[in-house]
């Protein structure tokens, strides 16, 4: 899917723009664009240098593995495909708490690094594990509980009550999680057990129901 | 409330980073200056590892804005808008909020600068920004870092909730400050 988005971005805009007359435009756009994505990538090293440097402490200091028990059972009911004391979830756990408050750029590092964990469980390291869709559908609606950037901005522009959007994102933010959470559950049902579901799971000889296209190893 | 919240995140990030080297150092005796440097080298890799992910989708996107595709598609839209009664002014970050972070953020500054952040546009424009996350990116950021290419349904889902998300957000505002 991601291919044909991609496709579809760069070939409609090369038409749109032969039409409109802003062929310069549509180049010039594609530098900036690529340029930004360097930005983007470098400003991401301090953070991700600090975050991961800080979580190695945590994670040496036995924090991590106590979070992931304080708050296991809504992790385990999420993710049933990872081991109960994988220090995926100790990552995962840090990663959602980072986005429920707020501290967008902890969130990034902690999610990635619970990505990385994840894929050692991996058989197929280029294609995603359930686990690792269900960590980014909870990271992509992001439950976040006070939307600090907005209020921000908000007062910026002289708002007579800034704040007043807390109760509605947290209304939307609700409603969007939990629908990512239903549809990544759909989906899980739906696609076949394919080689990522582990070996031990599936018993021998019986073909689970309903898996198509994709052999099980 | 405000200031409680704010004060709040504006201590969070220290509390933290001083507990987890002092817990580390006095109750595990863990060497933490040696830890965090080794945990830290990581951080580098990853990073550069995703250049090449972000650039290939902040290449795309970046031309189909400019290009005035992206407009051309929201006109097909908007008349849909119009008969459900939503302020199709806030229409372009429903499509926007999923590609770029940035790109969305200066829309919603520039709606709450136009039309007041206490108008109904600022309020939608505002849960809309704060609701969800940059699809897209995360994708990009989450997926590239470990070099997976079969992204599988992770994208129709967030996709999804994006939109449930967009819409969850118009309605909750007309309803609440309606």
């Amino acid at each position: 899917m991601v291919n044909w988005i991609w496709l579809f971005f760069i070939v409609a805009s090369v038409v749109v723009a032969a039409v409109n007359g802003k062929m310069d435009t549509v180049t010039q756009a594609a530098f900036e664009g690529a340029k930004s994505g360097v930005t983007v990538s470098f400003g991401l090293i301090s953070i991700m240098v600090f975050w991961l440097g800080m979580m190695r402490i945590a994670e040496d200091a036995g924090l991590l593995q106590k979070l992931a028990r304080m708050l296991g059972p809504i992790v385990r009911m999420l993710f049933p495909d990872v081991p109960r004391n994988h220090p995926a979830i100790g990552y995962i756990m840090s990663n959602l708490s980072a986005n429920l408050f707020g501290l967008g750029n902890a969130a990034t590092p902690m999610g990635i690094k619970a990505m990385q964990e994840l894929q050692k469980l991996n058989p197929d390291k280029e294609t995603a594990t359930p686990a690792m869709c269900t960590l980014l559908a909870l990271n992509t609606s992001s439950i976040t509980i006070i939307p600090t950037t907005l209020i921000a901005i908000r007062m910026n522009y002289g708002s007579a009550n800034p704040a007043e959007i807390i109760g509605t994102t947290l209304a939307a933010t609700f409603i969007a999680t939990s629908a990512a959470i239903l549809a990544d559950r759909w989906y899980r049902r739906k696609s076949p057990p394919s080689a990522n579901t582990k070996p031990a799971i599936s018993k021998p000889g019986i073909k689970p129901p309903g898996a198509g296209g994709e052999t099980v190893v | 409330m405000y200031n409680f919240f704010t004060g709040l995140s504006a201590w969070m990030i220290p509390a933290i980073i001083v507990f987890i080297p002092l817990y580390a150092a006095l109750r595990r005796k863990v060497p933490v200056y040696e830890t965090f440097v080794e945990g830290a080298k990581d951080g580098f890799g990853t990073a550069i590892n995703i250049i090449p992910h972000l650039v290939g989708m902040m290449v795309a996107i970046s031309m189909f804005r400019a290009s005035g595709a992206l407009e051309l598609m929201l006109s097909a839209v908007r008349p849909l808008f119009d008969w459900m009664g939503i302020p199709s002014e806030v229409l372009p970050l429903g499509i926007l909020r999923p590609l770029t972070g940035a790109g969305s953020l200066a829309f919603t500054t520039d709606l709450i600068q136009t039309y007041g952040p206490d108008s109904m546009i600022g309020r939608i424009a505002s849960t809309i920004q704060g609701s969800t996350d940059t699809t897209l990116y995360v994708l990009t950021v989450y997926f590239g870092a470990i070099g997976i290419r079969r992204s599988r349904y992770a994208l129709k889902v967030g996709l999804f909730s994006d939109i449930v998300g967009f819409f969850a957000a118009i309605f909750i505002c007309l309803y609440i400050f309606g």
